[in-house]
């Protein structure tokens, strides 16, 4: 169908695109979406424009990447998600040791000139490298694979979920499943494993959790049962979207919003922001653009000609889900608290960077397909 | 399986994948429907509820602190409860200009600049509709005057809350320690949600190592507020739950007459009972009203406390650490004749000083001119110093020192209470790690009355005696008897636990330290036979001095002319009765002079008080 459209459209912005390797559909809907999560951001940050300035910076620097990630060939990818996932792992064990420390939890890798999250990087090398080793067996994954693949993603999912940083290491853990989900693990695998986990629970409740997140668990069954403390995130964010009805309180005009009733409102609870000044009406525009992009990460993963590129862009597609669904439900009160950003549209250049790359390389994958043919 | 090493098949692969994808889209359409369910739910369904919510957001979340639990004695008296007290409170966001009205209450009620520094900090970490305590305990004519002149001020309140109040004023502070006002150090231990309506928490001694009991659970209140922020009304409260209430296994009246017992002077006693190891009296003299420390005591008020050349503040009784001086010589006994380094009947011959072999200075007796020939039980019974001299020599300080930890020396109890400290058991480890020097035979000696590096805690020489009355066993000492769960009241028994065990290789070496020990204040020659008219049981006891400075090899020690504050601690360890000990006593009594004069008759009235009233 590309290859119809390509070859009667001459337009300059076509070729230009064609020449970057860029899928302009993808590239459309995510340039709209930042632009779009950069207005709600200048309301949740009270109209400060050095706020929306910065984020606009950071979108057009992810943009670049993205462009770079769009061409690097498959081959290559293959190739460095060996060395991507070591370096990462490496980070994360350095992380432990001298890592720096920000609102209670060791994430922050400090190499001089940059600071950054090196869970971040997992959130690419995990998946890249398990369809990098499934993408060669015979599908569906037979135990051994099963075996490895878990390991590879269980080591980094551990050493982040310590730190701790429940939210990326759920992001990441999910992008590791799903290349195997998507490689054909049978279902009664996939049922047995989660039998053995609901059956691990209560022990992770106890052993694996920190007291705040068990407290955050607890605080979602029943959030009038703390509502001086963690309960207050989520009765204020539920008082912000819910008093927004139908068409919401207009831009600029959610009192939840303005007058600092929601915590971490241009971060991790912007979509209460959201849900109050754009109403259910906006909701459902903006969640619609969401599965746009998504499905159109699928599409390309559906249409790529070999088993990695199908893996890996359809794994990115459905980590991105995630994302969402998570913050949304949490927002909402459907989930507990774990830090996870409203992907594109939260204040942050860590999540930006990291899910602009990925949309590179989905472009990648796209058009590996037809260079190869 | 064979089938697996065929050829990779890229037609059926695809599929397969294909078929997962569009699996994960109709698991996203579904999960996402539920999201936009609930946003449904939120927005359109529950839209006037929330709507009412945000409106002005006029409902407004109270934290109510919880009333601290009650402490009693193990006979029900009240030792510590909570009295209504006023106070002068603020809520920020209805106050306009806060600085003004700091300024014009001033016309109608003192308050220090610490009061205001404090305010100032509760201010950032308090919610703006919290009502923050400027002064704390105003007194009647102060209410009054404010009363009336409280309507010019939006925002400002005296509200009654309760406080926490020691009855019984400075008896037995010590053994209770004392709650005070939460300050920057206590914010990072809390929990800030637990402790949002509380301003007080435990600083030492019970109040502070049983505060998970007594604080309570933080209440709840929601109430509508007007535009000015005024409650209007309560729409639904949870009720603070009060905390737990401790009883003790303090007797309030024999804590008591050792208090009286000690007059002026300085000193500790602690009782306890040797079969499980309740404390049953600890005290520190001079004792000091802890009431000053609940809300706010004054600078000059603390400076006198504090610089007291008595230094009220000290706990003796868990923090003071003496040598413990003769009372060492009934574990040094049994030690000698269970490692057979002594003879029962064996005598030595007590010139007034001991010499080591090949060395001139002389270790002195106490006695000048000598006990002349004493066995094992003269020289507890007297207290004779060379025979002991004589006894560490041959025990070596490895056995003396292993052996005193037996009973606990150099460890701490374990007591449930804050500043508790370990003493020092020297030994040749010890002392490598403290100055790096060997260990000298000389040191052996003077260790061996219970002098040199040796130091104790008056709650470890209690802990040890009331171990050796038992035949050693040793419990861990406790001040908490139970605790009475709130709002159950089901009285929870601290269980007695046993620290350690020391197994006895003959009883017979036992019975004879302790018939030396019951000599002591029974015997015609006992140190302590002072003490024994009238006695209607059998008192099982060790005199001790400890020396505070040393006498130079040919001086005199005068007790006439030495300054008080150099003066000897006077020491006594005893335990009755002595045949079926109920309670076990230590006393210390700082510049005392001789323990025989001075600390034995303290603690034959506690004895009194405890076995026959």
């Amino acid at each position: 169908m590309n290859q119809a459209l390509d070859s009667d459209t001459t337009s300059i912005t076509r070729r230009v695109l064609d020449a970057l390797r860029l899928d302009p559909v993808l590239l459309s809907l995510v340039i709209v979406l930042a632009l779009f999560g950069s207005m709600v951001l200048y309301s949740a940050s009270g109209s400060d424009q050095a706020v929306v300035i910065r984020q606009l910076t950071r979108i057009i620097f992810a943009l670049l990447l993205l462009v770079a990630a769009a061409n690097i060939p498959l081959r290559m990818i293959r190739k460095i998600s060996i060395w991507l996932y070591l370096a990462g792992v490496a980070m994360l064990i350095a992380v432990m040791f001298y890592g720096e420390v920000g609102k209670g939890a060791q994430r922050w890798l400090n190499l001089g000139f940059i600071r950054f999250q090196p869970s971040e990087i997992l959130k690419l090398a995990v998946p890249m490298i398990v369809a990098t080793y499934i993408a060669n067996r015979v599908l569906p994954v037979g135990l051994k694979e099963l075996v490895v693949s878990s390991v590879l993603v269980a080591v980094p999912v551990l050493l982040i979920a310590r730190q701790p940083d429940l939210g990326t290491a759920i992001l990441v853990g999910s992008a590791g499943f799903f290349v195997l989900f998507l490689a054909g693990v049978r279902w009664r695998v996939m049922i047995s494993l989660g039998v053995l986990l609901s059956l691990m629970a209560p022990l992770l409740w106890k052993f694996a959790l920190h007291d705040y997140q068990r407290k955050r668990i607890a605080t979602l069954l029943d959030p009038e049962s703390d509502p001086l403390g963690s309960g207050y995130h989520i009765i204020q964010s539920k008082i912000a979207i819910g008093s927004g009805g139908v068409y919401g309180k207009g831009w600029l005009n959610g009192t939840q919003s303005q007058l600092d009733f929601i915590p971490e409102r241009s971060t991790d609870f912007i979509f209460s922001v959201f849900g109050e000044e754009f109403g259910f009406f906006g909701s459902i525009v903006l969640i619609l653009i969401y599965v746009a992009i998504i499905f159109r990460g699928l599409y390309i993963a559906a249409n790529s000609t070999e088993n990695f590129g199908r893996l890996l862009a359809g794994a990115f597609s459905l980590t991105f889900f995630v994302y969402l669904f998570v913050n949304t439900g949490m927002v909402a009160g459907m989930l507990p608290v774990v830090g996870v950003p409203l992907p594109l549209i939260s204040y942050g250049g860590t999540s930006m960077v990291t899910l602009m790359i990925g949309f590179g390389l989905i472009m990648s994958i796209r058009s590996a397909k037809r260079f190869m043919v | 399986m064979p089938k697996r090493e065929q050829l990779q098949d890229d037609y059926l692969e695809s599929r397969l994948i294909r078929r997962r994808l569009v699996l994960s889209a109709i698991f996203i359409v579904i999960l996402l429907s539920l999201v936009l369910g609930r946003l449904y739910v939120l927005q359109i369904v529950e839209h006037e509820h929330f709507s009412t919510l945000s409106d002005s957001n006029r409902v407004r979340i109270k934290a109510l602190p919880p009333t601290r639990g009650l402490i009693f004695d193990r006979h029900g008296v009240v030792m510590a409860d909570n009295l209504p007290a006023y106070r002068l409170e603020i809520v920020r966001e209805q106050v306009e200009d806060l600085d003004s009205t700091l300024q014009q209450l001033r016309q109608y009620v003192e308050y220090s600049d610490q009061d205001l520094k404090r305010f100032k900090q509760s201010l950032k970490r308090r919610r703006p509709f919290e009502s923050i305590p400027l002064r704390l305990n105003l007194k009647d004519e102060e209410v009054a005057r404010l009363a009336v002149n409280l309507h010019r001020f939006e925002g400002v309140e005296i509200n009654a809350r309760l406080t926490r109040n020691y009855p019984q004023g400075s008896h037995a502070v010590h053994a209770l320690g004392y709650v005070g006002r939460i300050d920057e150090r206590d914010l990072g231990e809390v929990d800030g949600v637990e402790y949002a309506g509380t301003t007080h928490i435990g600083k030492l001694g019970l109040e502070k190592f049983y505060e998970h009991e007594l604080h309570g659970t933080v209440g709840v209140q929601h109430v509508e507020v007007n535009a000015n922020g005024r409650t209007l009304r309560v729409l639904n409260e949870s009720p603070p739950v009060q905390g737990n209430n401790l009883h003790l296994t303090i007797d309030s009246s024999l804590q008591k007459v050792a208090e009286e017992a000690f007059g002026n002077s300085s000193g500790a006693v602690v009782a306890i009972d040797p079969n499980n190891g309740e404390i049953l009296a600890l005290v520190s003299m001079p004792i000091f009203n802890p009431n000053l420390f609940v809300n706010g005591i004054s600078f000059i008020k603390y400076n006198e406390l504090r610089d007291s050349h008595q230094r009220p503040l000290f706990n003796r009784a868990l923090s003071g650490q003496y040598p413990p001086g003769s009372t060492t010589k009934p574990f040094y006994g049994l030690a000698g004749l269970e490692s057979a380094f002594a003879k029962k009947e064996e005598e030595i011959h007590c010139v007034g000083y001991y010499k080591l072999p090949n060395e001139e200075r002389r270790y002195r007796d106490w006695k000048k001119q000598g006990h002349g020939p004493v066995n094992l039980t003269d020289a507890i019974t007297q207290s004779c110093d060379v025979y002991f001299y004589d006894l560490a020599f041959r025990l070596g300080i490895d056995l003396m020192s292993s052996f005193l930890g037996e009973f606990g020396y150099g460890i701490e109890t374990g007591v449930d209470s804050t500043g508790e400290r370990k003493g020092i058991l020297p030994s040749r480890e010890w002392k490598r790690g403290h100055d790096g020097m060997p260990w000298f035979p000389g040191e052996t000696l003077i260790t061996g009355i219970g002098q040199g590096y040796l130091l104790v805690t008056p709650l470890q020489l209690a802990n040890s005696i009331a171990a050796f009355s038992v035949r050693g066993t040793r419990y861990q000492p406790h001040l908490v008897k139970s605790v009475e769960k709130v709002p159950e009241y089901n009285r929870i028994e601290i269980a007695s636990r046993v620290a350690g065990r020391y197994e006895l290789k003959r009883e017979h070496n036992w019975e004879h330290v302790h018939k030396a020990m019951i000599n002591v204040v029974h015997g015609l020659r006992g140190t302590a036979r002072g003490i024994n008219q009238g006695l209607q049981y059998k008192v099982a006891g060790k005199t001790g001095t400890a020396q505070v400075f040393e006498v130079a090899q040919d001086e005199e020690y005068d007790e006439e002319t030495v300054l008080e504050k150099l003066r000897d601690h006077a020491l006594f360890v005893s335990y009755a009765p002595a045949d079926d000990p109920q309670i076990a006593v230590a006393v210390i009594v700082e510049n005392g002079g001789s323990g025989s004069a001075v600390a034995a008759p303290i603690a034959r009235r506690i004895m009194d008080a405890y076995l026959l009233e």
